[in-house]
């Protein structure tokens, strides 16, 4: 049987559980306020755990099931832990006509990884975007946030070697 | 902020801003933030402070001046002069050369048609004013819109004066906005809400994006004026989460405003309260179609629905609801200001005012672009864009992204407007515009579309879930080289398909690339057949090529 829990404890007494509780008491509790919740607490973790998934859903009254619909549906929202850094290539049209794929490629084949994978070592994340709208500087690639444009293959092989080995 | 307080505050900046002999302009968009524009201003910076310079000399942050492919840019004010690919060793040179001659080697001359042939409504203030200062925006005109609508007009004015102007919605789908206003004005009385759209999907358009890092408080201006003139007392911006630049001016611009007494309750001493409130996207390109927007501000998936009823009678919360584009809203203040005669004064008969385009792809000068409704694409393309790079062919030019189409060159002398566009098998869509060259090849373009619309779908409705994904099969298979001619029949019978019965534009358009590049180029899919049967009858029997 379900029982209405009044106040669900955090999952753990994790400092970041706060401002994921700061976000749902500024919007009342509203399950309306899911979406921002669950962007605050991917801000705070990286990465949606299930753990985390059922403290939202108890903490705004929402099923379960509702919770991981949403977060499977949009493509920001991530269940699984990112690598220490990432690279996000932009396979937007501007950067797409210009070389974007080639740069996938160089990089799929140098780490072994497929966009959307982690290497093995936990290091690197490459990544895909739709579009940055940085298209004036096509092909263009997020470097743990940092947007560098006008890129060529071995150009992101080469900043992605740095972390490798450092 | 009383009336008074507004000019008077505006009236002090300019004064302020007059003092200054000299005024160095730093482009701090996305597009030079990264390629260094931070670093460039802070060398400036300390070597204004250095010549003990900072009195007559202030160093700005400024918005998009346009030219992205040249950045970091620099302006000299008021001399006008523009620096390019400044780099932070520049600084000196900059600062003792701002009584003198220009630096040479990094000047870029602004008498070239990229500058001159521009007319700049929504953008007239990027690139000029600081947006991170309320201040700056005030002494630009900024806010006088709201107050005049709120001191001289009575809400149906507003509407009509929207109607006069001749405005239609920059989204893409060209509604008049006048009648979507006066739709909503008239659905009953109670809480009413008014949306900007600023989910802008559309790979290759960031038209939106750099009016809201340029200049945020337009937008909110123009958010306010719609809801008074519809009813409403609260807004919403639906942004994308991957513009965070843009999200942090906006939260800057609506905490400013609502401490300066330009949003919040009883704006300029009236009765009139209006309330913005930011809600973050999570990539999902449907959501920029509205009821699947609401659906996502609402905290569910977004998944749309038919229409009707349409969100101007039940929208957000079931509330009568407004939803405009960034582009239309930022239009607004500029209407309100100088009539609307003013403004359908410019453009062609049906598509009146100027259009922001983001041009990019294989033309000379990519960056952002502001051009009256009814110039040709050659114009665009030749002279704004400075035609293409490394002496390639021109091949298509393509506008209004995956719901769009690629154009090829007989059509570039065509004038832009809504019409046209639609006539060759495109649209006017939000205002991507990439150019292609003889490189490209063209059922890979429509491919590579298919496969957005393909991964966006939301998977509501059968005929866009299963007949893109079907679709983007055949175009795979065409352009891999193993299509057969029962393909591209095939191709064409499901585009029919798709575009009659799917449940929403998304899917109403996803054929869109397709049958543009089958009208036009239909001879590469062609091409890539006969290859491909030529190869299959070359194989020797018993060898399965598929």
């Amino acid at each position: 049987m379900i029982q209405a829990v009044d106040k669900p404890q955090p999952p753990s007494d994790d400092k970041r559980w706060k401002i994921v509780d700061a976000t749902m008491r500024r919007n009342g509790h509203d399950r309306h306020a899911l979406i921002e919740t669950l962007h605050t607490v991917q801000e705070s973790f990286g990465f949606l755990d299930e753990e985390g998934l059922r403290y939202v859903a108890n903490s705004l009254r929402v099923p379960l099931s509702s919770v991981y619909g949403v977060a499977t549906f949009y493509h920001f929202f991530t269940l699984r832990p990112p690598g220490a850094h990432t690279c996000v290539v932009c396979t937007g049209t501007a950067c797409y006509i210009k070389g974007a794929m080639k740069i996938v490629e160089t990089v799929s084949q140098k780490y072994k990884v497929r966009p959307g994978q982690t290497t093995p070592d936990g290091k690197v994340s490459l990544l895909t975007a739709r579009c940055l709208g940085s298209c004036g500087l096509a092909p263009a690639v997020v470097f743990d946030g940092d947007v560098v444009g006008k890129l060529a293959g071995p150009q992101v092989a080469e900043r992605i070697e740095r972390w490798v080995k450092s | 902020m009383t009336p008074e307080e507004l000019r008077h505050k505006a009236a002090e900046e300019r004064t302020a801003q007059k003092r200054y002999k000299h005024c160095l302009n730093v482009c701090m968009a996305a597009g030079c933030m990264s390629s260094g524009a931070d670093q460039v201003k802070e060398a400036l910076t300390s070597v204004v402070r250095r010549y003990g310079m900072e009195e007559e000399v202030p160093v700005r942050a400024v918005g998009c001046m346009g030219l992205c492919s040249a950045g970091p840019l620099v302006s000299v004010e008021p001399k006008g002069v523009l620096y390019q690919e400044v780099k932070a060793e520049d600084a000196s040179d900059i600062v003792t050369s701002v009584n003198d001659v220009p630096v040479k080697r990094i000047h870029c001359p602004t008498d070239t048609p990229f500058f001159t042939r521009q007319k700049k409504i929504v953008l007239e203030n990027c690139g000029k004013v600081d947006p991170e200062r309320l201040e700056d925006y005030i002494a630009a005109d900024g806010y006088e819109a709201l107050l005049k609508v709120l001191t001289e007009m009575k809400p149906a004015e507003v509407v009509q004066q929207v109607t006069i102007s001749g405005l239609r919605g920059r989204g893409g789908a060209g509604f008049p906005t006048g009648l979507k206003w006066g739709t909503v004005s008239k659905a009953g009385t109670g809480q009413k809400y008014v949306i900007c759209n600023a989910d802008e999907g559309d790979p290759g358009a960031f038209m939106d994006r750099a009016v809201l890092e340029s200049d945020p408080h337009r937008v909110l201006e123009g958010m306010a004026v719609a809801g008074y003139a519809v009813g409403a007392d609260r807004g919403y911006i639906y942004i994308r989460a991957e513009y965070p630049l843009a999200i942090k001016r906006l939260r800057l611009a609506i905490r400013q405003a609502t401490r300066a007494g330009l949003l919040g309750n009883q704006i300029f001493g009236t009765t009139f309260n209006f309330n913005i409130e930011l809600r973050l996207g999570a990539g999902a390109f449907v959501c920029g179609e509205e009821t699947a927007l609401i659906a996502s501000i609402e905290g569910r998936r977004g998944l749309p629905r038919p229409r009707p009823p349409f969100p101007a009678n039940y929208g957000l919360f079931g509330r009568p609801t407004l939803i405009n584009n960034v582009e239309t809203l930022a239009n607004i203040p500029t209407i309100i200001r100088n009539g609307g005669a003013w403004f359908a004064s410019i453009g062609t008969e049906k598509s009146k005012g100027t259009k922001v385009f983001a041009l990019a792809g294989r033309v000379q000068n990519t960056g952002l672009i502001e051009v009256p409704m009814g110039v040709t694409l050659r114009e665009i393309i030749f002279d704004i864009g400075g035609g293409i790079p490394e002496g390639k062919k021109f091949k298509a030019v393509q506008t209004g992204g995956p719901s769009g189409g690629c154009i090829p060159e007989q059509h570039l002398d065509m004038p832009v407007d809504y019409e046209s566009l639609m006539q060759v098998g495109s649209i006017m869509g939000s205002g991507g515009m990439i150019v292609m060259d003889e490189t490209s090849n063209m059922v890979d373009v429509a491919r590579f579309f298919m496969e957005f619309c393909m991964t966006e779908s939301c998977g509501k409705c059968v005929p866009c879930r299963v007949g893109t994904y079907q679709m983007h099969e055949l175009l795979d298979r065409i352009h891999r080289g193993q299509g057969t001619p029962t393909d591209l029949e095939l191709l064409k019978e499901l585009c029919d398909v798709v575009k009659n019965t799917s449940l929403c534009g998304l899917g109403q358009t996803s054929p869109n690339p397709v049958l543009s590049t089958l009208r036009y180029f239909e001879h590469e899919y062609q091409e890539l057949i006969a290859a491909a049967n030529q190869a299959h009858a070359a194989t020797p029997a018993g060898e399965v090529t598929r």
